[in-house]
């Protein structure tokens, strides 16, 4: 059976031209970048020329970024190292109810230490309000984290306003911006962030290897310990290859963008309104209209089906040969609720019955519209048998 | 799928027979609910855990068939755990199992895999179903190894629930399913079996409650009482009547000059009323909501051999139908059998054959 990937959101394949440089650093550039003799002074030089074409993606200095293991080390990395770092004897964070785990759980892990921490709940469009932000601030608040592409739903937060917010009460701002890196332009100095994370396989590069932004003059602590890689904040043997990969990643990237985007735009829409028409009681999350809400990334979609689960759905199309995505996997791997949705206002029902869709390279408008065939012809299927559905449409007639 | 060799040997038989399936789990509890029942910051009891779910994913992949853990946890609190908590405050003895069997398993989640495309479940039960041509019925029989039969747990299932079920075990003993697991070379071949209700860790359902209603913030005093003799003596005092069964002798702590049974548990008083061994001795029994398996709802008395909990051995009696469709039967045993408890089925068999069964009152 063919398969069609409609999830690019949890991860993109390594394009060919990344897996090649991937491959010839492998093979070719064997040193430990921190050695002194001249085969660690080969690494050291394909591990910076990374860092350039990754600062390129981000509009920052070469200097100011820190690679890491991926997008969850770079969060943990931002808000562990940057409160650490501070040295006030009464500290206060301030994120959102939306955030990724790799920001919510450090900042339990902060609560847990003593220091409160506020979650702001975004509005019915998935958008966070400055203003809320701002009524949030105390006089101790150290760091304001706040992702730029939500993951499920692709909102885009008004990250430089929030940013203002946050500097005129002397707090530093955090943004996870794994789901925005290499889908919409970035230029860390117009955003006014101090911290910035990014994950390489979010933009085709391996799995493994993410990047911090820490803006020059910006204080982090390790939050590991070891040699003195990565001007002392993050210690291990810089993984050169995987760097290399995701620099070649970062310069396609945005070369592609504008094109790439547009394009994806297009496909995102023609499912969007395909399923709408085609699929009684649906909608998308954080849109009472159609092309209405918030920004939003061009790639992703998160649409309802009410009166049936979302967990059905994914397994139904799953089997048709199309990957989506529902929710957020549990330990086990059983789907809960997204917790995203659910702070949006979304009634658990609703959020149960919700799928997300995230489109990427591989897709056309052939595949787009055999996944509009299939989602309708899954989604009659399981109502057919839903006793929530059929009392939500015998409902209607009374 | 559990992860138990039942169920894998279940889908490796299956997938030799070369039809194209699926692997399920059932994600059912919530391991890290109830924290004080951990050993030791691990996780409760053994059903739906990560250990479990990793064998029955090992089994998919070796298999090379889909898998997937589906999440019946809201499902399975409405509709399994409450009531199994409410029976017992209400003086009665639950079936989890067969409460899951009946909600959950052969009902929402056999919708669901019919949903995504499956024409038919298979589980892991020692059970024989057939469709009889005569009656036009499906008709089910004890699994071939009367020692792992489970068909006192199967009785609540409809017609149109077994038309879309199979039980490949049936016909095997449980030695030949374990040889069957070396022979397709499953990971779970050696894994010991498991006994005990799924979500209550080492079968202490009565600090499974506690800890339960520590959660929603109910006193333990509310379900404490008295412990009185059948004649209304207070003897002493008791914990909660959720720590009682009928017929049970364990944990009474109340000292007499002859071995103490619970004859009942009172709810309304909260009472648990004790007597003498003889005194558990019941000749007749009403049971309802019968569900009637490999023949229609009888008009007139028929005699069967019944049993009142899982591990009792089947005994003579005459059923009598009561009411429209024999929703109710009154049961009259030949002997009086002991320790009949509320809350539990009556089983009624013909020989192997399932007539069919219905909740003691």
């Amino acid at each position: 059976m063919r398969r069609f990937y409609f999830d690019h959101n949890a991860t993109t394949p390594v394009s060919q031209p990344v897996l090649e440089v991937l491959v010839s650093a492998l093979l070719e550039v064997p040193g430990n970048a921190s050695s002194i003799h001249q085969d660690g002074q080969a690494a050291k030089q394909h591990l910076e020329m990374a860092r350039r074409e990754t600062a390129a993606l981000l509009g920052c200095e070469p200097k100011e970024l820190v690679f890491t293991s991926g997008g969850t080390e770079a969060d943990n990395l931002a808000i562990l190292g940057s409160v650490r770092a501070n040295s006030a004897p009464q500290k206060h964070v301030i994120t959102t109810v939306i955030e990724h785990p790799a920001v919510l759980n450090p900042c339990r892990e902060l609560e847990r230490r003593g220091v409160p921490v506020t979650y702001i709940r975004p509005g019915p469009d998935g958008a966070v309000d400055p203003h809320d932000i701002r009524r949030a601030l105390k006089p101790e608040t150290v760091l304001v984290s706040v992702m730029h592409a939500n993951n499920e739903t692709g909102t885009l937060q008004p990250i430089a306003e929030i940013a203002a917010v946050a500097h005129d009460a002397g707090a530093l701002m955090h943004s996870d911006g794994v789901q925005a890196a290499g889908k919409i332009p970035i230029d860390v100095r117009e955003l006014g962030v101090d911290l910035y994370s990014i994950s390489g396989h979010k933009f085709y590069a391996p799995k493994g290897i993410g990047a911090l932004y820490v803006r020059t003059g910006v204080k982090l602590r390790p939050i590991q310990f070891g040699g003195k890689h990565e001007r002392e904040r993050r210690p291990g043997t810089e993984n050169v290859p995987s760097a290399v990969a995701m620099g070649k990643a970062a310069a396609i990237a945005q070369e592609a963008m504008s094109v790439e985007s547009s394009r994806l735009e297009i496909l995102r829409d023609r499912l969007e309104t395909g399923i709408l028409l085609r699929v009684p009681d649906t909608g998308v999350n954080g849109c009472a209209v159609i092309g209405g809400g918030a920004a939003r990334t061009a790639n992703t979609s998160n649409i309802y089906f009410d009166g049936l689960e979302g967990e059905a759905l994914v397994i139904s199309l799953d089997l048709k040969g199309f990957a989506v995505s529902s929710g957020s996997a549990c330990s086990s791997g059983a789907v809960e609720p997204s917790h995203v949705l659910l702070g949006m206002g979304l009634a658990p029902e609703r959020a149960r019955a919700s799928l997300r869709f995230s489109l990427g390279a591989s897709n056309d408008a052939e595949q787009v519209d055999a996944l509009i065939d299939a989602v309708a012809e899954s989604a009659a299927q399981l109502r057919k048998l839903s006793p929530t559905y059929s009392y939500l449409s015998d409902s209607q007639h009374v | 799928m559990s992860g138990g060799v039942d169920s894998s040997v279940v889908a490796g038989l299956l997938q030799r027979r070369g039809q194209p399936i699926v692997g399920l789990t059932m994600q059912l509890w919530n391991q890290r609910r109830l924290p004080e029942l951990a050993p030791e910051g691990g996780v409760t009891g053994r059903c739906c855990s990560l250990d479990d779910v990793y064998d029955a994913r090992q089994v998919a992949q070796h298999l090379g068939i889909p898998y997937y853990v589906v999440n019946f946890e809201a499902g399975f609190e409405e509709q399994v755990v409450k009531p199994f908590i409410d029976d017992y405050l209400s003086g009665r003895t639950p079936i989890p199992c067969t409460l899951c069997n009946n909600f959950i398993k052969f009902d929402q989640f056999l919708d669901l895999a019919t949903g995504v495309g499956a024409s038919r479940i298979a589980t892991g039960h020692y059970a024989q179903l057939r469709f009889d041509d005569a009656s036009g019925r499906y008709q089910m029989s004890r699994g071939a190894d009367h020692s792992k039969d489970q068909t006192y747990f199967l009785f609540g299932l409809k017609q149109q629930q077994l038309a879309r079920t199979d039980f490949p075990l049936g016909a095997y003993t449980k030695p030949q399913v374990r040889e069957l697991a070396r022979e397709l070379g499953l990971p779970v071949a050696a894994k010991p079996d498991s006994q005990e209700i799924c979500f209550v860790p080492n079968g202490d359902y009565a600090a499974f409650i506690d800890a339960y209603f520590r959660e929603r913030g109910i006193a333990p005093e509310e379900t404490q009482g008295e412990i009185r003799d059948t004649e209304g003596r207070v003897l002493g005092e008791h914990a909660g009547v959720h720590h009682f069964t009928v017929g049970q002798r364990r944990g009474l702590r109340v000292a007499a000059g002859e071995p103490l049974y619970v004859i009942a548990t009172e709810p309304a008083s909260q009472r648990v009323i004790v007597g003498r061994n003889e005194d558990l001795l019941r000749a007749r029994l009403t049971a309802k909501d019968m569900n009637w398996i490999s023949i229609a709802p009888p008009i007139s008395p028929l005699r069967a051999q019944v049993k009142i909990r899982n591990k009792h051995a089947a005994a003579d009696a005459t059923v009598t139908p009561i009411g429209n469709d024999a929703a109710r039967v009154e049961i009259r045993f030949d002997e009086p059998q002991r320790a009949v408890t509320p809350g539990q089925a009556a089983v009624l068999y013909a020989g192997d054959l399932v007539l069919g069964g219905g909740w003691i009152i």
